[in-house]
């Protein structure tokens, strides 16, 4: 059995490229890609934890993640197009309506 | 029927309201309607009561009905309560009578003004606070009607408030009552403290049990003396009382001489055995109401504006009332107050017909020769000065007389000697203005003349009605060498009075006191006579030999402007200091800083609201790093 470690490591080389995707890049969509990486890295190491406990838990969290996530994607995309329709952009730094 | 009593001030209450609320949509005539019905209920009711209480024994007296408790704190303890004694229900008949008979006028003389409805809400509401003063059984409520009426003589004193002059007035009077009232409610703080209670029974069986010393008699005595002078216009607190004639006439004549300044002398006669406990103070209320009466007198010899005259007449008038007070016969000056109502009311009234008729002209120097214009206001105005003169058969003589020989019968000559002087020249300006208003020449303007015109009947029946209740009022209290007990008056009020003490004199000492006093009256007479009918120079003359004399009067012995120096510009300079110093600098200082502060601190946090998506991301991230590093580090 592949060691638990192995898919850790894993999860975090994920985790980190989704987080330097997300600060990098600088449209919506390439960003909205990076926290969804970054959200399955989680979930990687939710479900390799889980295995070398042998506990059913962390795999029952897995589903909620995935559903939670389908859900988010609708409606973060829904969030993208009416930006884009408004603004006719969707670079993050013609967006600062909330700039104080 | 008399248990119903409480219902009196509550009927012109009910109407102030519905005026208030509804009156703007109401009709003209509907409103004059329901404000003089609801004052003519009062009446009614009053006089119900009235004959009800001749019927009962004088130990029931007082009747009191308690409606609420209004509060309750501790031992401090008022109730909402009324009462019904001989005191009061002869001022609720006064106050009510009166008062419907200038409501009626009112709807004559304020027909074409555009303040009707407004006007009507302020009459209905005072005679509402009068009534309470008037039957309030403690002191507390019953300096709630004392300031319900303050207030609205301050609105209709401002009643014409685009008027400059009138605006002004209606403060002088206010700011000069509120004197008066830190007085009087000093004093019934110091009967709170030490008689634990303001109603009036409370008060007198505190009174009757020696519950009181001399010396706090005399203090309280004279704090709620002070409290009288302000509201009743004596000497020091007159000056408000001849501005206030910058509002409506039949106003002059209900607030500012029927019913509202006589309020002092009808507190003086509720409290009598407090001031029958203290002889210093029963001095000093006579001393002040004698001195008032001549010297408010003097000023009434030189004026020349109609209404003016009168003012400074009534301020007279009351300084008897208090005279009468002060030497212990209360019910001499309650006589007083109730004749003064009427033939007071029946002069301004009068007054007020004459510049109507003149569209609105005061100076008595534009007048003269008006009696053929005025078939109906010149005898009527005659009787009423007749009566203020104090000739005989008119009702002013008897309370006039009643006063001055109990003044002297109870050995106070001083007292006396000024009020014979005071009747001498009340005799003579009431008759300077009937003569230069009614007799002698025309000098009236040609373009007044041509609109020259009698009331219309609202306003004179009103007149002929006061005319006869002047000639006949006085019949209920006839002095004692007419007949014994024909003094149905002063019977009456003798078992709420009985502070009140009067020594008896020979028939033969009456006879002559009242030759004298009627002597003087006639004196005064045919002086004024002799100076404006027979020899018109001589005022002149008079004039230029004292010129001194003759412009400390006119100008009223600059009392005025001595108070706008000594008080008047000191207050209004020092809030003026303190305006710059302390509230601009101080008080707006500390607003306008504590804004700023707070909108540079607003500033300099919302540099780190840039609005981009990746520097909230950023400290987001740094916080979870740090977060999870402070967990593995500890």
């Amino acid at each position: 059995m592949i060691p638990a470690n192995y898919f850790l490591i894993l999860s975090i080389i994920l985790f980190v490229m989704g987080a330097i995707a997300f600060f990098v890049k600088r449209d919506l969509i390439t960003m909205f890609m990076a926290v969804e990486v970054m959200l399955n890295a989680a979930n990687l190491a939710f479900i390799a934890l889980a295995r070398s406990a042998t506990s059913i838990d962390g795999q029952v969290i897995v589903f909620f993640i995935i559903t939670v996530a389908a859900a988010e994607a609708a409606v973060g995309l829904a969030i993208i197009l009416l930006i884009f329709r408004q603004k006719k952009t969707i670079k993050t730094e013609d967006i600062n309506l909330m700039k104080g | 029927m008399t248990e119903i009593f409480w219902l009196i001030p509550f009927i012109p209450a009910l109407s102030t309201f519905i005026l208030a609320v509804f009156g703007q949509k109401l009709p003209k005539k509907y409103v004059s309607f329901q404000a003089c019905f609801a004052v003519f209920v009062s009446f009614v009711i009053s006089a119900v009561s009235f004959f009800g209480l001749l019927q009962i024994s004088h130990e029931s007296y007082p009747l009191i009905k308690n409606l609420f408790p209004w509060i309750n704190s501790g031992s401090f303890n008022i109730n909402f309560s009324l009462q019904l004694d001989p005191l009061s229900a002869v001022m609720a008949m006064v106050v009510s009578g009166v008062g419907f008979i200038i409501h009626v006028y009112s709807v004559g003389y304020m027909a074409k003004d555009e303040g009707y409805t407004r006007y009507f809400t302020y009459l209905n509401l005072f005679t509402f606070a009068m009534l309470m003063l008037v039957m309030a059984s403690n002191l507390v409520l019953m300096f709630v009607g004392w300031e319900g009426v303050g207030l609205c003589s301050y609105l209709l004193i401002g009643f014409w408030f685009e008027k400059h002059s009138a605006a002004n007035a209606g403060k002088k009077a206010f700011i000069v009552n509120r004197i008066g009232d830190a007085g009087f409610l000093l004093g019934i703080m110091f009967i709170f403290i030490h008689i634990g209670s303001s109603e009036f029974t409370a008060i007198n069986e505190a009174i009757n049990g020696g519950a009181i010393t001399q010396g706090l008699a005399t203090l309280i005595a004279i704090l709620l003396f002070v409290g009288a002078t302000g509201k009743s216009a004596q000497i020091p607190l007159y000056v408000w009382l001849p501005d206030a004639m910058e509002g409506p006439t039949p106003v002059s004549a209900l607030i500012h001489a029927a019913t509202m300044v006589t309020a002092g002398v009808y507190m003086v006669s509720r409290m009598n055995l407090l001031y029958a406990l203290s002889e210093t103070a029963a001095i000093i209320v006579a001393t002040v109401g004698a001195v008032t009466a001549v010297y408010a007198a003097t000023m009434a010899l030189t004026q020349n504006d109609i209404k003016r005259v009168l003012a400074y007449s009534t301020i007279s008038q009351i300084g008897y009332m208090f005279m009468g007070c002060g030497v212990g016969a209360y019910a001499a000056g309650m006589f007083h107050l109730y004749t003064h109502a009427f033939f007071k009311s029946l002069l301004f009234l009068a007054a007020g017909s004459v510049m109507h008729a003149l569209s609105g002209e005061l100076d008595m120097k534009k007048m003269g020769g008006l009696r053929k214009y005025l078939p109906l206001t010149y005898p009527t105005f005659l009787i009423g000065a007749i009566a203020i003169a104090g000739i005989p058969f008119f009702s002013g003589f008897f309370s006039k007389d009643a006063i001055l020989t109990h003044a002297y019968a109870n050995g106070y000559y001083y007292i006396w000697a000024l009020g014979v002087l005071g009747a001498i020249l009340t005799a003579f300006y009431m008759f300077r203005l009937i003569f230069l208003t009614f007799h002698g020449q025309e000098r009236l303007d040609p373009e007044v003349k041509k609109h020259i015109h009698e009331s219309p009947p609202m306003m004179t029946v009103p007149l002929v009605l006061l005319a006869f209740f002047s000639l006949v009022a006085g019949y209920i209290g006839l002095p004692v060498v007419v007949g014994e007990n024909l003094d149905f008056f002063g019977q009456f009020l003798e078992p709420v009075l009985k502070g009140g003490h009067v020594a008896h004199i020979s028939h033969d000492l009456e006879w002559i006191l009242i030759g004298i006093s009627v002597g003087v009256a006639f004196l005064g007479i045919i002086i004024a006579w002799v100076f404006y009918i027979k020899s018109p120079k001589i005022p002149e003359r008079l004039v230029a030999r004292f010129p001194r004399i003759h412009k400390l009067l006119f100008n009223k012995y600059y009392v005025d402007e001595i108070y706008n120096a000594a008080f008047v510009n000191s207050t209004v300079r020092g809030s003026e200091i303190i305006y710059e110093k302390f509230d601009l600098k101080v008080i707006d200082g500390a607003v306008n800083g504590t804004a700023s502060a707070t909108g540079f601190l607003g500033k300099v946090l919302s540099y780190f609201q840039s609005g981009l998506i990746k520097d909230y991301a950023l400290i987001f991230l740094l916080g979870a790093i740090l977060l999870i590093g402070c967990l593995i580090i500890f």
